[in-house]
């Protein structure tokens, strides 16, 4: 894609455009050129308008409310009279247990993502590229999606349902004879529970990127490997890993990066019933402290802190990558 | 693409029977735990009363269904007023989210614009720092914004992926068509409708259908931003199911309460899935066109 662009860039170049002089003294009279370019341009720059309002808004004057973090909020005063109190919120935050009891949930719920949900879309994938079956892999491939774009309150609603006390499972199980377990509710069982359902969330939708890149390995690779006499394992081992192995770093590292984050509208649904010893991750915490508890400097500091802490992790995790020779996520 | 794998390639082995076995049983173990989910959900709003009741809450296939509770829940209370909220915020949050989107992201694929690279290095960036939960919400409050549905909009305005797929899909149209249009005198909005939009149905579908469906799930700046009475369905959905608040005391409906209380909740649930399901074939038909890959690649 880059290179098309290259090819427009130049096509823009060599073509005359509808502004004769342009070009010929356009390092002398940078602003005349930029002027000139407006002009030609306006449509499109009025275009941007709207969304560049979004963007400036939403994002970066989000960006700047931050400042809440370092003041001591009085919602009569408001975000700019109230008065600030420099790391205040910081020092209470770094002192509280219950910080760092939500950092710890959030990070022994990213870590059993990572070893859990991590590569199951690349297993799903790797079973349905092996299916010879087009229609049966169309099949499952549109059953398998389907989970993705239902809200997490219906994914909530559905393994309460099914895993609930007197649910499908357990039914079936006292049914058999058997023990019943307690999963909804338990707190021993939330962390388990919060990553099967992200599983079965998402797996499905995750196998999109790997079927892909399973799709571009070159065909006579195979051909080849199996003519020198490897089997379906070895070729497994020798073709299809290293074929795909730039597409698992990338992903990886992105999930390094966006490791505090563990789904907050799922986490919110289910905090209640099993109470914040067991349920409260970093984003929870913010939402009980700041919007439920009204300590909004407060909260806005332990997010803040998690915002920081993110770009940091984004930052190395992409370094890391061009370090491995990999594309990474941004130049 | 379509003909990959079809047909088994000639040097590919004859897979043993116990592979063949194995794959099979793998598949089916993924699909059932798929979609017997949704066989309890849906069977469980069809059922009579004395059945839920007898099995403990729910069943697998209803001996004698009825649409009792789809009744119940539809005669005019919460889950109707909802529906409706939800429609319409749905509705105009993806015609929004559409046009900027759209707009934003046509002036971008163009070369040369004035400001173009610095505004797109400053959405980029954004991606690296996203917006805090504290400051959003104190944003939307300071605008003046609370307990209107543009809070609920105006916040998530402009996804930055979707923004990337259709700047990606616009980039991918030759500059000739571009060219040609302007010598035909088209002015660079004139293109935006007569040339570039026709060439781009299947991302603007994409696109549209993943907004509509994230507003149509969106519950969370509901539960903060609106009063009860102007919630959409997703939060009626989230208090009176996964809440556990009883349905039958909060008005439900009008007519009263007459179903078991599972049966109303799996209806609601039925309610605000099927339009998920409704949409979904359509999504379905432009997954394989690479739409999605090609853009997640750039």
């Amino acid at each position: 894609m880059s290179a098309v662009t290259k090819d427009r860039a130049e096509i823009e170049a060599v073509t005359p455009s509808t502004e004769p002089t342009e070009g010929a003294n356009a390092r002398k009279s940078g602003r005349g050129e930029k002027w000139k370019r407006f002009q030609r341009t306006r449509l499109l720059v009025l275009l941007m308008v709207p969304g560049l309002a979004y963007f400036l808004v939403f994002h970066y004057g989000a960006f700047i409310a931050n400042a809440v973090a370092f003041k001591e909020y009085v919602p009569f005063d408001g975000l700019w009279a109230s008065p600030w109190v420099g790391t205040e919120n910081f020092s209470r935050m770094f002192g509280d247990p219950d910080f760092w009891h939500a950092t710890w949930n959030t990070l022994f719920i990213a870590v059993l993502q990572l070893v859990f949900f991590f590569p199951a879309p690349l297993a799903l994938a790797l079973l349905l590229h092996s299916l010879t079956s087009d229609l049966l892999r169309r099949f499952t491939q549109s059953v398998i999606y389907l989970p993705h774009f239902l809200s997490w309150v219906v994914v909530v609603a559905l393994f309460q349902q099914v895993l609930g006390d007197t649910g499908l499972l357990n039914a079936t199980l006292s049914d058999a004879g058997l023990h019943t377990v307690d999963i909804i509710g338990n707190p021993d069982a939330y962390k388990p529970l919060v990553v099967l359902e992200v599983i079965w969330k998402d797996a499905g939708w995750g196998t999109i990127i790997f079927l892909a890149a399973l799709m571009q390995v070159n065909e006579q690779l195979y051909e080849a490997a199996a003519i020198d006499g490897a089997g379906p394992w070895r070729r497994f081992w020798h073709v299809t890993l290293p074929s795909i192995r730039p597409i698992v770093i990338l992903l990886l590292i992105m999930r390094l990066g966006d490791i505090l984050s563990v789904g907050f509208e799922q986490m919110l649904l289910q905090r209640q019933s099993v109470g914040p010893e067991a349920g409260e991750v970093l984003d929870t915490f913010v939402f009980w402290q700041g919007i439920v508890g009204g300590d909004t400097g407060y909260a806005a500091a332990a997010g803040l802190f998690k915002g920081v802490v993110g770009a940091a992790l984004v930052f190395t995790a992409n370094r890391i990558a061009h370090r491995l020779g990999e594309q990474g996520v941004y130049k | 693409m379509s003909s990959h794998n079809a047909v088994r390639p000639a040097w590919m082995e004859r897979p043993r029977p116990l592979t063949k076995a194995a794959k099979g049983v793998a598949v089916a173990v993924v699909l059932a735990l798929v979609l017997i989910p949704f066989l309890v959900i849906v069977s469980t709003s069809l059922a009579s009363n004395r059945e839920v009741v007898a099995n403990g809450g729910w069943v697998l296939w209803p001996t004698e269904p009825t649409l009792r509770a789809y009744r119940t829940v539809l005669s005019g209370g919460i889950v109707t007023e909802a529906l409706g909220v939800s429609v319409v915020l749905t509705a105009a949050g993806t015609l929004f989210s559409l046009a900027c989107t759209t707009f934003l992201a046509y002036a971008l694929a163009r070369p040369g614009v004035f400001g173009g690279k610095p505004v797109l290095l400053l959405i980029l960036f954004t991606f690296l720092f996203p917006p805090g939960m504290i400051p959003a919400f104190l944003l939307v409050k300071g605008m003046g914004m609370m307990d209107t549905y543009a809070a609920l909009v105006a916040p998530v305005l402009i996804n930055v992926f979707n923004l990337i797929v259709l700047r990606g899909f616009f980039q991918g149209i030759p500059e000739e068509l571009y060219e040609a249009a302007r010598l035909d005198g088209a002015n660079d909005w004139q293109i935006l409708w007569r040339v570039v939009l026709p060439l781009s149905k299947a991302a603007l579908a994409v696109v549209s259908l993943f907004y509509a469906v994230s507003y149509w799930n969106a519950w969370f700046h509901a539960s903060i931003y609106l009063e009860s009475d102007h919630w959409p369905l997703s939060q009626v959905l989230r208090t009176y199911v996964i809440g556990g608040s009883q349905i039958a005391d909060t008005g439900l409906s009008e007519a009263g309460q007459v179903s078991a209380p599972q049966t109303t909740q799996m209806a609601v649930l039925v309610i605000a899935t099927v339009p998920i399901l409704l949409v979904y074939p359509f999504l379905q038909k432009y997954f394989t066109k690479g739409v999605l890959t090609g853009a997640i690649k750039s």
